[in-house]
């Protein structure tokens, strides 16, 4: 794995900037772009084969932002590979911007797949690994769903194709912070138990608790490599709004951005490294 | 004059091209027997994947096969592929401009037996309106192999409506050329025009035939190309006819009528009479007493001809 401080360092850079463009935006989805900081990069920093040299390559190491509203920590984490200018952030969601309100692959480099409907993504990343497959391309491919994102029936028509095609270079985590925008996820439509559902359309799962653990999201990957004949779900616990105290564990935090003053006090919590 | 159904025509068509380019994968529902994919995957097996029957699932992971440099076929009843995945094909398959085609059988109310809720007369509305879609009806069989073989060099998303009833060919077998965009002109008359796509352009011919026989020629062009649609040739038409008809085996309201309306009324003002299935849902029937009851047999265009001409 790569130095767990260097890690930490680049988390508390995306949170700024997430923070920077929802607010420059005056609009947006912080709460759960938050929430999968420490998934997202460490997918893209400690398993995918992806760099300056082959970004651009249709077959290669693939992720797909199935939550697609939270296109900012995607971008965020674009930027800290280099496929993005970090100054270009703060033109999200602004006409003419590359950097769409939901991600579109053909507008970014980096960007692995459009999405923003919710359960197309996961569909679209079992298609490129049943492709992958198919033709003998040793690549892997990596999904995010949001917890709420999962009451969507299409996920589990997904669920039940990976399974039956056997997708093992298939790697799905769950960003289960508990809550959707009309509260929590137990309240608005039950999506839950998802370990045993994953089980029973037979995937291999993997519950973390702590999804903010670099150490214990890496380990997962790596545990995932090893399954074959079956595609691997991570069911990572995470916090909504995760590191700004305000906006931690808070529905309404969803899809609102901070007014300026919110901002500033957002980014002094995240200045000094404790988040 | 044999009879063949177009989706016959897209079940062989499709098991030579996959024969010869590896990077091509199919994507059925459930359907395989029926929409013909079956004969590709017969042809290569590797290349054919049943997704269940799970729609919009199938047009999602044809996006992501797509992405990852192939050329996917999608197939399923038109009903199904384009109502129940609609939104998957706009989101995850056009906006990208992923390279799919989604060729669907069974469309329109010639499904006959099955009833309305698998007579898509919405298909053609519903595709016509999503950007960078491609949106082809095929007349007869040949077209229908000419269609699929254009729609193969295309690169980006494509619709293309198959029926499933046998019927006459009208082309000469590996004669027929197609180019997306381009409508064909198969008779030259004056006064009326008639426009037509998929199995109403062998109705128009037959009425074509009854007109003649009593002296009166009428234009019969075949519209197969809906999207993009032939905007020079209807101006064109327009310009050197008193009225023209659309003939369509699908709801007046979005249908190929709407996209000759469309030009029509922007670029050259011309009388218009739109045949087609009028505001309302099909019913179980033998195909012939559906095209009956909606007034699309050869019959009702001639009618509708010498109503225009009086």
């Amino acid at each position: 794995m790569e130095n767990l401080a260097v890690l930490q360092e680049r988390a508390i850079n995306i949170r700024k900037n997430i923070v920077r463009m929802v607010t420059a935006a005056r609009s947006g989805h912080p709460g759960g772009s938050l929430s999968a900081v420490e998934i997202v990069e460490t997918i893209y920093f400690t398993q995918m084969n992806v760099d300056e040299n082959n970004v651009d390559d249709v077959l290669r190491d693939k992720f797909v932002l199935s939550k697609g509203h939270a296109s900012p920590v995607l971008y965020a984490t674009l930027a800290e590979k280099g496929f993005i200018k970090e100054e270009d952030l703060i033109s999200f969601r602004k006409l003419g911007s590359p950097l769409q309100g939901h991600p579109s692959m053909r507008l970014v480099r980096g960007v692995d797949m459009s999405t923003g409907s919710l359960g197309q993504g996961i569909s679209a990343a079992v298609g490129m690994a049943l492709a992958n497959k198919a033709q003998g391309a040793p690549y892997r491919v990596y999904a995010l769903l949001g917890d709420g994102e999962c009451e969507e029936g299409q996920v589990w028509e997904a669920a039940m194709a990976a399974a039956h095609y056997q997708l093992d270079n298939l790697l799905a985590v769950v960003d289960y912070n508990g809550l959707q925008i009309d509260g929590n996820i137990t309240e608005v439509m039950n999506p839950l138990p998802f370990d045993e559902k994953f089980k029973a359309f037979g995937w291999h799962v993997i519950y973390l608790a702590d999804g903010h653990d670099f150490e214990a999201i890496y380990q997962a990957c790596e545990e995932a490599k090893t399954v074959k004949g079956k595609p691997t779900v991570i069911i990572a616990k995470t916090v909504k709004g995760k590191g700004i105290s305000f906006m931690e564990n808070q529905a309404n935090w969803h899809g609102v951005a901070p007014s300026e003053e919110e901002c500033t006090r957002a980014l002094a919590e995240l200045k000094g490294g404790n988040a | 004059m044999s009879k063949i159904a177009t989706r016959e025509a897209y079940g062989k068509t499709l098991a030579r091209l996959v024969e010869q380019d590896d990077h091509i994968f199919v994507l059925d529902a459930d359907l395989s027997g029926s929409t013909k994919t079956a004969m590709a995957k017969k042809a290569r097996p590797g290349c054919h994947f049943n997704m269940g029957i799970a729609e919009g699932n199938m047009m999602s992971v044809a996006a992501g096969m797509a992405a990852q440099g192939n050329t996917v076929f999608a197939s399923s009843f038109a009903m199904f592929a384009t109502g129940r995945a609609f939104e998957q094909i706009r989101n995850s398959i056009a906006y990208p401009k992923l390279n799919v085609k989604i060729c669907a059988s069974h469309a329109g109310v010639t499904v006959g037996e099955d009833g309305a809720s698998h007579q898509t007369v919405e298909d053609i509305s519903l595709m016509r309106s999503i950007p960078n879609m491609v949106v082809l009806c095929p007349a007869d069989a040949y077209e229908a192999e000419a269609a699929i073989e254009a729609v193969y060099h295309y690169n980006g998303p494509c619709f293309v409506r198959l029926g499933r009833s046998a019927v006459p060919t009208i082309f000469e077998e590996g004669k027929v050329s197609f180019t997306i965009g381009r409508g064909k002109t198969l008779h030259k008359g004056s006064k009326v025009a008639l426009i037509a796509c998929g199995i109403m352009v062998n109705e128009s011919l037959q009425a074509y035939e009854a007109l003649k026989s009593e002296g009166i020629e009428v234009t019969v062009i075949d519209m197969a190309s809906i999207k993009p649609i032939d905007r020079d040739l209807i101006i064109e038409t327009a310009n050197t006819h008193d009225v023209i008809i659309t003939v369509e085996e699908h709801s007046v309201i979005g249908g190929l009528g709407s996209a000759v309306s469309e030009v029509l009324s922007q670029y050259a003002p011309c009388r218009q009479v739109m045949m087609g299935v009028p505001d309302c849902f099909g019913e179980s029937g033998t195909p012939d007493a559906l095209l009956e009851k909606f007034h699309l047999k050869a019959a009702d265009i001639v009618s509708k001809v010498k109503e225009q001409l009086k």
